[in-house]
C-alpha cells in the first residue's frame, strides 16, 4: 500500500471492534467489468472516527456497504471484528452495525418509537427493555420522548428525522456505526447543529465510526482520521491537522474549497 | 316472469312490487362479484409479489393480464363458453371471465406498490439487518397496501359493471333485468337492473376509498 501518512497509533485488537480492509477491490460484473474501488487497504481501530472523504462517485459509499456486507468484495477481504464479511451471516453482521443514511430512511408507517425500536424488536428484546432503550435513545439525540415518541416521521423536520435515524442506528448498542452523508440534505444551520452534537456524541460513546462525506469542513470537525478517496482508490490519509498539509492535488482541491472567504459568493 | 312486469310503467310502484326479485338479483350479482374478486385477489396479490424480483415473468404476466382486459367483455364470455371445464353456460364461466378482468388492476397495483417504495427506506431496512422476508412483510407490504387496495377498488368497480353482462351467458344477477328490459323495450326493467348495479358500484367505490385513505401512510 502506497500510503505514507501516519496510521493511527492505537493498537489494533483483532478480536475487538476493528475493521480491516485487506487489498480490497470491488467491481460490477458487467462486460467489461466496471471497477468501483481497488487496492483498498485500511485498518480502522476501535473507537476511531474515520471520515471517508471524496467527490461523488469516488467509492465512499461502496466502502461503507462492503463493511456491513451489503456488497461483497470482488477481491481481497474485509475483516469485521476479526472475521471476513463473506464468512459472517449477513443478518448477524448488520445487526451489530448501526447505519445512518442521508434521507434517514425512516419507516413512514412506524412511529418514531417503533423506528428506534427496530433492531431491538428484531432481536426480540422484551417490551420493558425496548421501551426504556427507546426513551434513552431519544433523549440521547435531543428529542423529548413524551413529545416525539408517538409521532410519524412525516410529522418531523429534516433535522429531527435525522436525529431519529441516529437513535435508531444506536438502539441495539452496536460497536460500529456507519454513516453515509447523514447531514447532507439539511439546511446549513441545522447541519452545523447536528454536526456539533454528533461530534460530542461520538466522543462520549466510543464507537468505531466510519463517516462518509464530501464536505471537508465536516470531515475536519468529526474525524480522528480522514481518508481521501479519488476514483476508487485511497490517495491520502491522516489526522485533520496533518491532512491539510498533505501535498496531493486532490487534497489541494478539497482544501481550496475551504479558503473561500465568507461572502465571496455573493 | 309474469306479464304484469311488462305493462307497469317506469315508476316507483314497479320497484316496490318487485323488490323481492330485485333484492335477490342484487344478492346474486354481489355473490358473483365477491367470489370473482376473492379469486382475483388470491391470484393477483401473490403473483404481483412474486414478479417483483423476476423481470421476464413480470413482462409475461402483465402482458397476458392486459390482453384479457382489452377483449370486449361480451366477447370474452363468448370465448369461454366452448372451453371444457371452465366454460359452458352459467355462473362458473362468468366467474372465470370476471376474474380475468379483475386481474390486471390488482396485479399491476401490487407490483407498482411494492416497487414504488422510497429506496432509502429499503436500504435502511437491509442495513439494519432485516431478512428478505421481514422486509417484504414488515416494510414493503404495509407500505404498498394503499396502492394494492386502489387496484382492488378499480377491479371491484369493473367487476360490478362487467357482471351485468354475465347475465347474457346465464349467470343471473342484475344484468338479467337489463337484458330482459332491452328485449321487451321496458325502461322499468332496464332501470331495475341498472340502478341497483350503479348503486353497488358507487357504494363499493366509497367504502373501499374510505379504507384506502385510512391505510395511506405518507
Amino acid at each position: 500500500m502506497g500510503l505514507s501518512i501516519e496510521m493511527n497509533t492505537k493498537t489494533v485488537d483483532s478480536s475487538g471492534n476493528s475493521i480491516e480492509f485487506c487489498d480490497v477491490a470491488y467491481h460490477i460484473n458487467v462486460i467489461p467489468a466496471r471497477i468501483i474501488v481497488s487496492g483498498i487497504s485500511l485498518t480502522i481501530s476501535q473507537g476511531e472516527t474515520v471520515v471517508l472523504l471524496g467527490r461523488s462517485g469516488s467509492g465512499k459509499t461502496t466502502l461503507l456497504k462492503l463493511i456491513n456486507g451489503m456488497l461483497l468484495p470482488s477481491k481481497g477481504k474485509i475483516l469485521v471484528q476479526g472475521r471476513a464479511t463473506a464468512d459472517w451471516d449477513p443478518i448477524r453482521l448488520r445487526r451489530g452495525i448501526g447505519y445512518v443514511i442521508q434521507d434517514a430512511g425512516l419507516f413512514p408507517h412506524f412511529t418514531v418509537a417503533e423506528n428506534v425500536a427496530l433492531v431491538p424488536s428484531l432481536e426480540n428484546w422484551d417490551a420493558a427493555r425496548t421501551a426504556a432503550r427507546v426513551e434513552e435513545m431519544l433523549q440521547l439525540v435531543g428529542l423529548n420522548p413524551r413529545e416525539y415518541a408517538k409521532r410519524r416521521p412525516r410529522e418531523l423536520s429534516g433535522g429531527q428525522r435525522q436525529r431519529v435515524g441516529v437513535a435508531r442506528a444506536l438502539a441495539a448498542d452496536p460497536p460500529i456505526l456507519l454513516t453515509d452523508e447523514p447531514f447532507g440534505a439539511l439546511d446549513p444551520v441545522t447541519r452545523a447543529e447536528l454536526q456539533r452534537e454528533f461530534s460530542a456524541l461520538a466522543r462520549r460513546l466510543g464507537k468505531t465510526i466510519v463517516f462518509v462525506t464530501h464536505d471537508l469542513r465536516e470531515a475536519l470537525l468529526l474525524a480522528s482520521r480522514i481518508v481521501l478517496l479519488e476514483a476508487g482508490r485511497i490517495v491520502a490519509s491522516g489526522s485533520p491537522k496533518e491532512f491539510l498539509h498533505i501535498n496531493h492535488p486532490e487534497v489541494r482541491a478539497f482544501t481550496s474549497s475551504l479558503s473561500v472567504p465568507p461572502g465571496a459568493s455573493t | 316472469m309474469s306479464s304484469s312486469i311488462i305493462e307497469v310503467p317506469g315508476n316507483w310502484t314497479f320497484f316496490l312490487d318487485h323488490r323481492a326479485e330485485i333484492f335477490s338479483a342484487t344478492l346474486d350479482h354481489l355473490t358473483l362479484v365477491v367470489i370473482a374478486m376473492a379469486i382475483a385477489i388470491l391470484i393477483g396479490v401473490p403473483l404481483g409479489m412474486f414478479i417483483v424480483q423476476r423481470a421476464a415473468l413480470r413482462t409475461i404476466a402483465l402482458g397476458i393480464a392486459s390482453i384479457f382486459q382489452t377483449i370486449p367483455s361480451l366477447a370474452l364470455f363468448g370465448f369461454l363458453i366452448p372451453i371444457p371445464f371452465i366454460g359452458g353456460i352459467g355462473k362458473r364461466t362468468a366467474i372465470v371471465a370476471l376474474v380475468l378482468y379483475a386481474l390486471l388492476p390488482i396485479l399491476r397495483n401490487t407490483y407498482v406498490g411494492l416497487t414504488g417504495i422510497d429506496p432509502a427506506v429499503l436500504e435502511a431496512a437491509e442495513a439494519m439487518g432485516m431478512t428478505r422476508a421481514q422486509i417484504l412483510w414488515r416494510v414493503r407490504f404495509p407500505l404498498a397496501l394503499a396502492v394494492i387496495l386502489a387496484g382492488i377498488r378499480t377491479a371491484t368497480i369493473i367487476t360490478i359493471g362487467v357482471a351485468t353482462i354475465a347475465a347474457a351467458i346465464g349467470a343471473g344477477g342484475l344484468g338479467t333485468f337489463i337484458f330482459r328490459g332491452v328485449a321487451l323495450v321496458s325502461d322499468s326493467l332496464i332501470l331495475a337492473g341498472a340502478i341497483p348495479a350503479a348503486l353497488l358500484a358507487i357504494l363499493a367505490d366509497f367504502l373501499l376509498g374510505l379504507l384506502e385513505r385510512r391505510l395511506k401512510v405518507s
